[in-house]
């Protein structure tokens, strides 16, 4: 073990880094869902309506959009009312109505919402292309960035994941194969002697299982402290966005990540155990 | 004991190591085996514990075939031999009392008998006082008693010895021929590859002897070589 230490080192230091990038990136996806959820009341569809539209049409084009895939609600917000929250949102001074001289030029509307915030998008556009819709707005393509940016997070993370994940094995294998050597002497009398194979090889596999958890351990150690560093500093900085920070999903994660690890020790001492300790 | 039926062992590049070999040993003899380098000695002690399979051929050992037997029930054939090597194959960085334990340790011994069965062994071998000395501390002689500790140590039925003199002068050859003889006459089967020709002649024991892979003699109370 101590004869080859900066390959000890490397095969658990691989094993981290990997492990840091899936959690890195499984942190952001949770997060990105996270905020999606929790914005999704500012993620609804505003449908302006045509000027002039007759009643019919404002209650068939309700129904159009209710038939759409994904969407659970569509409420009619009327000229009227929507002029009177502008006024309530300008306060009580303002003097809005004397100034428009009696006239209203805000349009009818539908606020739309959806079943799952990612329908936003396609759902915008499938209502854009009804008769009698003037214009639609949401989110200001917020949600539509988040979706995207999550998509990359995730091809991305799990290429380099991936990349170091097998590095992580192939330097494993590596250095149990290095011990097997330093100890050979020990393994053939040990067979001599009557050694069964499961008895020859656990040493072998529980030093991959101690690389391997080792790695991930210390992945999850850095992951801690910095994913809290960051959220303390984000919620200092920006008090309404929202981070996950439930100890339950941060611990569900570190055990996945803690059997991920111990599941690379295993692979790559398996490797090598399988290939180089035939009786 | 040991039965070998029309055993040959091939090994690539046409070497013939063995070709037809029959023989049968029984429980509680010893015997030697000798022949010039080459012959096959080494060749017939491999495949006697399954180092090697024979390429034709039956081997059995206590009644088993060997040849046909699973790679997992090797392990349980093997704690029934204790086998010695020339080179003595000692761990360098554990004591002998160590080297004589690893071998129970390896079988799934407990403590107590541990600490109760190597000391046994390493009187037997005449190592009362080298129990606590590394192997560099040991004559050639007192590291090959070690070995021979070791491979008794699980009681074995069957003892091999491959050239266990081959490092060493003659009075310490009989050293360790006079161990192997006593363990012999404590009901272990003992069978020694060697090519000392003034112990084999001595001791007129069975002498099984091979040349390029065949057995041209097997005598009981033989010499090393044709009585001329
Ligand atoms: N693993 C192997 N691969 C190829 N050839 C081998 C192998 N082992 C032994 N041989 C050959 O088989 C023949 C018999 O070898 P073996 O070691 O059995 O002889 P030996 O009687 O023990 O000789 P020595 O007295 O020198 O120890 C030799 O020609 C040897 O070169
Ligand atoms: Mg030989």
């Amino acid at each position: 073990m101590r004869r080859n230490g900066w390959l000890n080192f490397a095969a658990a230091g691989t094993t981290a880094v990997s492990l840091f990038v899936l959690g890195i990136s499984i942190l952001l996806i949770v997060n990105a869902n996270y905020i999606a959820k929790t914005v999704e009341s500012n993620v609804e569809i505003m449908v302006y309506l045509e000027e002039g539209l007759k009643d019919e049409g404002v209650e068939a084009l309700r129904m159009q959009i209710m038939r759409l895939p994904g969407v659970k609600e569509a409420r009619f917000i009327s000229k009227e009312e929507a002029l009177a929250s502008l006024e309530r949102q300008m306060g009580k001074g303002s003097q809005l109505r004397e100034s428009l001289g009696g006239t209203n030029p805000l349009p009818d509307a539908y606020k739309v919402r959806t079943v799952e915030p990612r329908q936003v998008v396609s759902t915008a556009a499938a209502i854009n292309r009804l008769a009698g819709v003037e214009k639609v707005r949401y989110g200001q393509g917020v949600v539509e960035k988040l979706f995207r940016l999550t998509y990359w997070v995730r091809a991305v993370s799990f290429g380099v994941m991936g990349f170091f994940g097998l590095c992580a094995v192939f330097l494993i294998a590596t250095t149990i194969r290095l011990t097997m050597y330093a100890r050979r002497r020990e393994i053939s009398i040990m067979k001599y002697v009557g050694a069964t194979d499961w008895f020859v090889r656990w040493p072998f596999l529980l030093e991959g299982i101690i690389l391997g958890g080792g790695g991930a351990l210390a992945a999850i150690g850095v992951l801690y402290f910095s994913y809290s560093f960051l959220a303390a500093k984000i919620q200092a900085a920006l008090a309404f966005f929202p981070l996950v920070n439930e100890r339950s999903v941060l611990l569900q994660l570190f055990e996945g990540l803690l059997t991920a690890g111990v599941g690379l020790g295993v692979i790559g001492s398996y490797i090598s155990v399988h290939r180089y300790l035939r009786v | 004991m040991i039965q070998l039926y029309n055993v040959s062992k091939f090994y690539p590049k046409g070497i013939k190591a063995l070709s037809g070999v029959t023989l049968q040993i029984e429980k509680g003899e010893f015997v030697f085996i000798v022949g010039p380098s080459g012959a096959g000695k080494s060749t017939l002690i491999k495949l006697i514990f399954r180092e090697e399979l024979p390429t034709k051929g039956q081997i059995y050992i206590k009644g088993r075939s060997i040849v046909r037997m699973k790679p997992r029930e090797v392990p349980y054939l093997r704690r029934q031999i204790g086998i010695v090597f020339q080179d003595f194959r000692l761990l360098p960085d554990r004591t002998v009392f160590e080297n004589v334990a690893f071998a129970m340790q390896v079988v799934g011994a407990g403590r107590a008998e541990i600490k109760r069965r190597v000391p046994e062994v390493l009187r037997l071998a005449g190592l009362t006082d080298r129990t606590q000395m590394y192997p560099r501390q040991l004559s050639g002689g007192e590291q090959q008693r070690v070995a021979i500790a070791r491979a008794l140590v699980n009681k074995p039925v069957l003892l091999i010895a491959d050239e266990p003199t081959g490092n060493l002068d003659l009075d310490t050859s009989w050293e360790i021929i006079n161990c192997l003889q006593e363990i012999n006459q404590r009901g272990t089967t003992v069978l020694i590859a060697t090519h000392a020709r003034e112990i084999v002649d001595t001791l007129r024991q069975r002498v099984i002897a091979l040349d390029r892979g065949k057995v041209v003699r097997d005598e009981y109370r033989g010499a090393y070589a044709h009585a001329t």
